[in-house]
């Protein structure tokens, strides 16, 4: 079970962003280990962000996105309190899933 | 034209099919496959489209902060393309309406290279590109 996403989100005006950090490998499948074996991929592959069950983003990924991944991105119509929900896929299958609210 | 699109994977993608991957971009090993797996071969260069808080030099390959914002109204989707890469698509991202046409994330580079902000708006597609420098690889054992 991977750990907690870092999920922050602020209200600026009328905006709210969303500053979202992920702990994940991201291994590449390009690096070999200590005996020379590839080390097979490991990626996250997809993301989705939710306001109020509204997307209000979602990515496709490949194994160049930095290991423990950042994103950060603004989306109007938010309120303090309303909930923001975060969702990746890695090639594994593996899932996990974050909820933050507007501050 | 639209339905060369979906079948490329990118149109569907964050509306009918949140999980779709388009798995012949991103294993794509050159930029002009990888546009033309995203349906973008013809894309056309545009200054409406910047990159923000990106660094000329990167001292570190393995985390790079990449900031892509697009003026180009309509923009539904901006993707960040790394040419040097042994696969240059790093990443795809859908903006729906009411989100900024802009992101920002971190990526790993393999070396010196032009990376490429490709945006999709209004049917069309749109890249800016900018070179950043890297002293030290980010894809080595």
């Amino acid at each position: 079970m991977s750990d907690p996403m870092k999920i922050r989100a602020s209200l600026i005006g009328d905006v709210t962003e969303v500053k979202v950090l992920m702990s994940h490998e991201m291994e590449t499948g390009q690096r070999k280990d200590a005996k020379g074996e590839v080390i097979p991929a490991w990626f996250i592959q997809n993301v989705s962000a939710t306001w109020n069950d509204k997307t209000v983003l979602s990515a496709q990924w490949g194994t160049a996105v930095a290991k423990n991944p950042f994103v950060s991105f603004r989306f109007k119509g938010g309120v303090k309190g309303d909930r923001i929900t975060v969702t990746w896929t890695d090639n594994r299958g593996d899932k996990r899933t974050d909820t933050a609210v507007i501050g | 034209m639209y339905a060369g699109l979906v079948a490329a994977g990118w149109v569907r993608a964050g509306v009918a099919d949140a999980q779709a991957w388009n798995k012949d971009a991103f294993d794509s090993h050159a930029i002009a496959e990888a546009r033309k797996a995203l349906g973008a071969a013809d894309a056309a260069q545009s200054d409406q489209i910047s990159f923000v808080q990106t660094p000329e030099i990167a001292e570190n390959g393995a985390v790079v902060p990449i900031g892509i914002a697009s003026a180009v109204p309509k923009t539904d989707a901006i993707a960040v393309l790394i040419e040097k890469n042994p696969n240059p698509l790093a990443a795809v991202f859908e903006i729906p309406p009411g989100t900024e046409p802009a992101v920002s994330t971190r990526v790993k580079m393999a070396q010196t290279s032009n990376v490429y902000a490709l945006v999709r708006a209004d049917g069309r597609y749109y890249f800016a590109s900018k070179e950043i420098k890297v002293t030290l690889g980010g894809c080595g054992g």
